[in-house]
């Protein structure tokens, strides 16, 4: 991994979310300030009215490194992070 | 393999009989198998295509599967869940239990489905008569898995 890959997170976005935002991934620099999941949804959602949707309670939920998390849950440099709607397979 | 997530249909007839194949400690299979259903004839669903993460489902679908063998002696797990576009009456999703005896299968069986409902990541659009939806996750859907943890605690 260089130096850049160490710096950055990849974002991804599923179904309405997708949608929603319309962009399903994105790599990042991990914003200065930016500690934990909640501090990214708050990042993200200053983008604009389209982002507001990030914030959306529990109607969005995450994983950080593809296990669900809370949005307390700290994140890392190199972390895959998720934000999707509550799912609905079965 | 106990886990499957997978395009093609199943056969639930040659998933029941390997959970079980040469397995003479095996006394009961429990198994759950969902389909699209079409619902009402003026909003009903005429097909819908489900989407996943791949990686983070079969993650979470195995986690279900260790979970449910740390609550209960199994002797064989087995979880197919489809993704891709699906008709009403298509097969979703296949979850097989064996066990020494019936309680374990029914209860582990009835709690991996449950589980998978809230922890999988999987997310159902509907093609309708009134265009593509995405479907609502339901709240008693939440209560079903988390009535689990209280059995659980009263343990």
């Amino acid at each position: 991994m260089n130096r850049v890959e160490r710096m950055t997170i990849k974002v991804l976005y599923f179904a309405a979310l997708r949608d929603a935002l319309g962009r399903s991934e994105e790599s990042l620099a991990l914003p200065p300030g930016v500690s934990t999941i909640g501090d990214l949804q708050a990042y993200l959602a200053d983008r604009g009215e389209q982002w507001k949707a990030i914030e959306g309670g529990k109607s969005v939920r995450a994983a950080r490194n593809q296990r669900m998390v809370a949005s307390s849950e700290p994140i890392s440099p190199g972390d895959e992070i998720a934000f999707f709607p509550p799912v609905t397979g079965g | 393999m106990s886990v499957s997530v997978q395009e093609s249909d199943f056969d639930a007839g040659a998933e029941i009989a390997a959970l079980s194949h040469g397995r003479t400690e095996v006394g009961a299979v429990a198994t759950f198998v969902g389909l699209v259903r079409r619902g009402n004839e003026d909003s009903g669903v005429q097909a819908m295509t489900l989407e996943h993460y791949p990686g983070m489902t079969e993650k979470a679908l195995e986690d279900i599967v260790a979970d449910a063998r740390d609550r209960w002696h199994l002797e064989g797990v087995r979880v197919i869940h489809r993704v891709g576009r699906l008709e009403p009456g298509d097969r979703i999703v296949f979850v097989g239990v064996a066990g020494a005896h019936r309680g374990e299968a029914f209860a582990a069986c009835e709690f991996i489905m449950d589980y998978l409902k809230t922890r999988a990541p999987f997310w159902k659009r509907e093609e309708t008569p009134q265009g593509v939806r995405w479907v609502e996750a339901r709240e008693s859907d939440d209560s079903a898995a988390v009535r689990w943890d209280d059995i659980e605690m009263r343990r």
